[in-house]
């Protein structure tokens, strides 16, 4: 069980990236997080990661608390930062230095196989296209089977085709390992294409606004009704998100400009 | 039998060679055909001559020996200091404020300029020679190694930070790779003013080097001679340089561009210093 408890970061003075928020998911949950740009999502999920610290408020993984990066707990960038020094096999097994190479072999041929990369070992990052690296950058994350897995828009640079297939992948992924899936958002079909629920955020500060279920069965038809009503449910969430007063500035700002 | 020139023109070495080679021939005719005065600019094989009777009496392999011997150890003392000073500044803020505005207050001093200082301390012989050469080497390294430093991508290194590395692992496997073409650049420029700086100190007063063949041609009116000499430093320069790449290559392969830009940017550049008017 993943736990947010009350986090809040703030960056200056009167800058609330995120405000409160506390969240719960399951283990082998998979909740999307949904909302405009500039809502904190990132930062949320930076906190989580334990990349950055939160201003207030504790992350727990089953009851241990999180202040740095943990080894259950895997992220995928919104970019695919491979590092272009190593071949693809020796990104993907980045995170498993501390094994003896057979296992380490065996775990990254393994991997590459299950997202149609066998062969592609031995290329440099460079020779990958974009969707090809992302899917890298999963494995990367996936290959030291965490139970938590946390993904800042991983799919955002592609194009629909290539993402549409990245679907595919990231779930035929999680099918094989159940971790816990965090995915950060701002595509409302990529939300209800693979999420169980779909928290939608509220900007300034950010703050959750509305939790959504997801109860479609899979593999999930965007064509059906059922599909289609779920992504009108976001969309008018995420209207009422930004509709919300807004919340009110510190006054300071209007108290020291007095001179 | 002539190969298909699509096979020639591919074939880097030959048409790197076409301009040095067809200018030298064009020389040679135009001094026997007379049209140019050979006394002051002697034709190539004029240079050969000299070079092969200067080859043939051991003189030459002395004077390289020499000058190699002074470029290896500045080299070696310039690049050494510079890394290590430029990855001081270049990792640490606090450093880089204390450090930086004064190397760069040196750097803006003309290098040259403290030969009578090098002379005084250290003597007219080997060490102020090695001195002047570790000065020149070190500025383009110090600045390389830091500017390679200050602009590894954060956004790798939080990979690094994503699986846990600790510092140890987190320089040798991310860090050091990030900075490494531009080490290699910054060692590259570093040998190529070694070079200029070697040919400076040797004229300023040496009895054997190449410079030394410079100066003494120049004195004794050889111009073949100083000729000679220049070729030598061309050949010796493009050999160091290929030597300093292929060093790099085997860590660097994994550049796009590295291949490349070995072939298209000439060797580092050898600027022979003014020569002193009488």
């Amino acid at each position: 069980m993943l736990q947010l408890q009350a986090l809040s970061k703030i960056f200056a003075p009167d800058i609330a990236a995120i405000a409160d928020v506390s969240l719960e998911v399951g283990p082998g949950e998979i909740v999307a997080v949904v909302g405009s740009s500039g809502c904190g999502k990132t930062t949320l999920l930076r906190l989580v990661a334990g990349l950055d610290a939160p201003t207030r408020g504790a992350v727990s993984l089953d009851g241990e608390a999180i202040h740095a990066p943990h080894p259950a707990i895997g992220v995928v960038f919104q970019e695919p930062r491979l590092l272009p020094w190593l071949s693809v096999a020796q990104n993907v097994g980045f995170g498993l230095m501390d094994r003896s190479s057979a296992e380490r072999h065996d775990r990254v041929d393994a991997a590459l196989l299950r997202v149609g990369l066998a062969g592609y070992g031995q290329r440099w990052p460079r020779e990958l296209s974009g969707g090809q690296a992302q899917r890298v950058s999963i494995l990367r994350a996936l290959v030291t089977e965490p139970k938590v897995l946390l993904m800042d828009e991983p799919f955002s640079a592609l194009d629909a085709l290539t993402r549409a297939s990245l679907h595919d992948h990231l779930l035929g992924l999680w099918e094989a390992q159940r971790p816990t899936l965090v995915l950060v958002t701002h595509d409302v079909e990529e939300a209800v294409v693979l999420a169980d629920r779909a928290v939608v955020m509220q900007p300034r500060p950010g703050r959750i606004f509305a939790d959504i279920p997801l109860d479609l069965p899979r593999p999930r038809d965007r064509l059906s009704p059922a599909f289609i009503e779920a992504k009108r449910v976001i969309l008018a969430a995420l209207d009422g998100s930004l509709d919300a007063p807004i919340a009110r500035q510190s006054a300071k700002h209007a108290t020291g400009a007095w001179w | 039998m002539k190969a298909p020139p699509r096979s020639f023109l591919n074939n880097r070495l030959a048409v790197g060679l076409i301009l040095p080679v067809g200018a030298a021939l064009l020389y040679e005719f135009a001094a026997r055909l007379g049209l140019v005065e050979a006394r002051l600019l002697p034709p190539p094989s004029r240079v050969g001559q000299t070079l092969w009777s200067l080859a043939a009496t051991g003189e030459l392999w002395t004077h390289i020996a020499a000058t190699m011997l002074r470029l290896a150890a500045g080299f070696l003392i310039g690049s050494i200091v510079g890394i290590l000073l430029g990855a001081l500044t270049g990792a640490s803020r606090t450093a880089s404020r204390l450090l930086d505005p004064t190397v760069q207050a040196l750097r803006a001093i003309p290098s040259l300029a403290w030969v009578p200082l090098f002379i005084l301390w250290l003597g007219i012989f080997v060490a102020s020679k090695v001195a002047l050469i570790a000065v020149g080497v070190f500025f383009p390294v110090y600045l390389g190694v830091m500017a390679a430093i200050t602009n590894i991508d954060r956004k790798i290194v939080e990979v690094g930070r994503a699986f846990r590395l600790p510092p140890l692992a987190l320089t040798r496997r991310v860090l050091l790779p990030a900075i490494l073409p531009d080490c290699a650049v910054a060692l590259r420029s570093g040998l190529g003013l070694g070079f200029m700086f070697v040919v400076a100190a040797e004229i300023m007063g040496a009895s054997e080097g190449l410079g030394f063949l410079l100066v003494d041609g120049q004195q004794l009116g050889k111009p073949d001679q100083i000729l000679a000499a220049i070729f030598v430093f061309a050949v010796l320069g493009k050999i160091c340089d290929g030597a300093l790449v292929a060093a790099f290559r085997p860590l660097l392969r994994w550049q796009d561009s590295f291949a490349q830009s070995v072939s298209r940017s000439a060797a580092a550049p050898i600027a022979s210093p003014p020569v002193p008017a009488h």
